[in-house]
């Protein structure tokens, strides 16, 4: 069985979070240009130009590319066949604070929901998967709390169709509104339980944006033209650049339900990812 | 800078002084208010800025510092404009009551590029800690800036594009 030591594990959390934080994902940053390219509202053109900027300023600056870096995600896809010398969860949580602190990101984490406290770095909400192999994936993403904000859940009747669904994610957009830094990355989780299905919609956000690959396409295009035309724009004063993407996760589900999530993210969709 | 002669859809290089505060400092703020205590910044007068930044990287004036969400302080606002506050900066929409508010106190309620807190911590030129400390990136720091990019989205008119 093959052994991975949990300092390790503790030093690639922390570069993911710093990668994360200062350099803009690929596709993000493809997508944004895309955007820019296709837009002719003069004030949408210079808004996203700006952000494109930004990008560029927080890699080269070794800046984070928003001040909120997020309540740290940390997804975990662990091999059956690793054994992991030492405490894994506790080697995540000293990595993010690790490379929180040495990034000087944003003690963005309050230990009490109720009663707040003293802000920290961590900890960090982490996801973990068993999945057959001998390697560990480790993924970061530091999600903002202004689209977070905008989740929405909806347990809709099993016989109810595809067009209420598409409804129910345009809607979940438009409620958005300006508020969550657009244009946006749009997650959905469809089927699942209620929990399952939020949490398919934020692990869509990870998956490669406009990829051709998926199950969805058609249905993701379709989502991307009609969000496309509510004319929200890039910080909400109009403009073709509503979203960037959708993605779409589905999972079997109850024959009494059909749950759909909406996680929306901002335009800065920051994570990393490293298989060890 | 007569805020009052700014009309909504006005972009702007703004230089001076600002004070950022967020969710918990205005709560603390309105808390204040409501029991005729003295505040921690006089804020007559004073533009606000919607902002918690990252700490500090060594040998910067400023880490990111973006826009956080109006809205969530749409509640204590018209609190602090009748108490004589007379700029705003954030994103996203505001609500009635804060955009009637801004009429009456005649204030402007600005947006910036959302974010974009890397980019927009080059225009920060001093950074002071001046209250609530324990409240870490939401505490109340004194900002100088200079061409600071804003857009006015709420003018003293009530006028809005956003």
């Amino acid at each position: 069985m093959r052994e991975i030591s949990a300092d390790k594990i503790k030093k690639i959390v922390s570069e993911l979070c710093l990668q994360a934080n200062f350099v803009l994902r690929p596709d993000v940053l493809c997508m944004l240009k895309q955007s820019f390219r296709k837009e002719t509202d003069k004030t949408a053109r210079r808004i996203l130009g700006a952000i494109i900027e930004n990008s560029s300023i927080a890699k080269a600056n070794k800046l984070a590319i928003c001040q909120d870096t997020g309540l740290p995600g940390v997804f975990v896809e662990l091999g059956q066949d690793v054994r992991v010398k030492g405490d894994l969860k506790k080697a995540i949580n000293q990595g993010v604070v690790l490379g929180y602190r040495k990034g000087y990101l944003r003690n963005s984490v309050v230990s009490d929901p109720l009663f707040r406290g003293k802000p920290q770095f961590g900890p960090a909400i982490i996801h973990m998967d068993i999945v057959t192999g001998n390697k560990i994936k480790l993924t970061v993403l530091p999600k903002g709390f202004g689209c977070e904000n905008k989740t929405q859940l909806k347990m809709f009747k099993p016989t109810q169709g595809i067009d209420i669904i598409k409804d129910f994610v345009v809607s979940a957009v438009k409620s958005a509104g300006a508020d969550a830094c657009p244009p946006y990355v749009v997650g959905v989780g469809i089927g699942g339980s209620a929990d399952y299905s939020v949490l398919m919609a934020k692990k869509a956000l990870l998956r490669k944006l406009q990829a051709s690959k998926s199950k969805f396409r058609i249905l993701e295009l379709e989502l991307f033209n009609r969000i496309n035309k509510l004319n929200i724009g890039p910080m909400g004063l109009g403009g073709k650049a509503t979203c960037l993407a959708v993605n779409i996760e589905a999972y079997p589900t109850h024959i009494a339900g059909l749950p759909v999530a909406v996680n929306i993210s901002c335009h800065a969709l920051r994570s990393a990812t490293k298989v060890i | 800078m007569n805020l009052q002669n700014l009309k909504a859809g006005d972009d702007i290089l703004f230089s001076g002084t600002i004070f950022t505060a967020r969710d918990q400092a205005h709560k603390k703020l309105s808390e204040a208010l409501k029991k005729k205590q003295k505040l921690p910044i006089d804020i007559r007068g004073k533009i606000i800025y919607y902002c918690g930044p990252t700490q500090t990287p060594k040998g910067k004036v400023m880490g990111s510092c973006g826009p956080t969400t109006s809205s969530r302080m749409d509640e204590f606002t018209p609190l602090l404009l009748q108490a004589g506050l007379k700029g705003m900066i954030g994103k996203g929409a505001r609500s009635e009551e804060v955009i009637k508010a801004i009429k009456k106190y005649k204030a402007v309620y600005f947006i910036t590029f959302a974010g974009c807190g890397a980019l927009l911590s080059k225009f920060v030129i001093k950074k002071e800690l001046v209250a609530f400390k324990d409240l870490g990136p939401e505490a109340i720091y004194k900002l100088e800036v200079k061409d600071f990019p804003l857009i006015v989205a709420v003018d003293a008119q009530g006028r809005s594009i956003i």
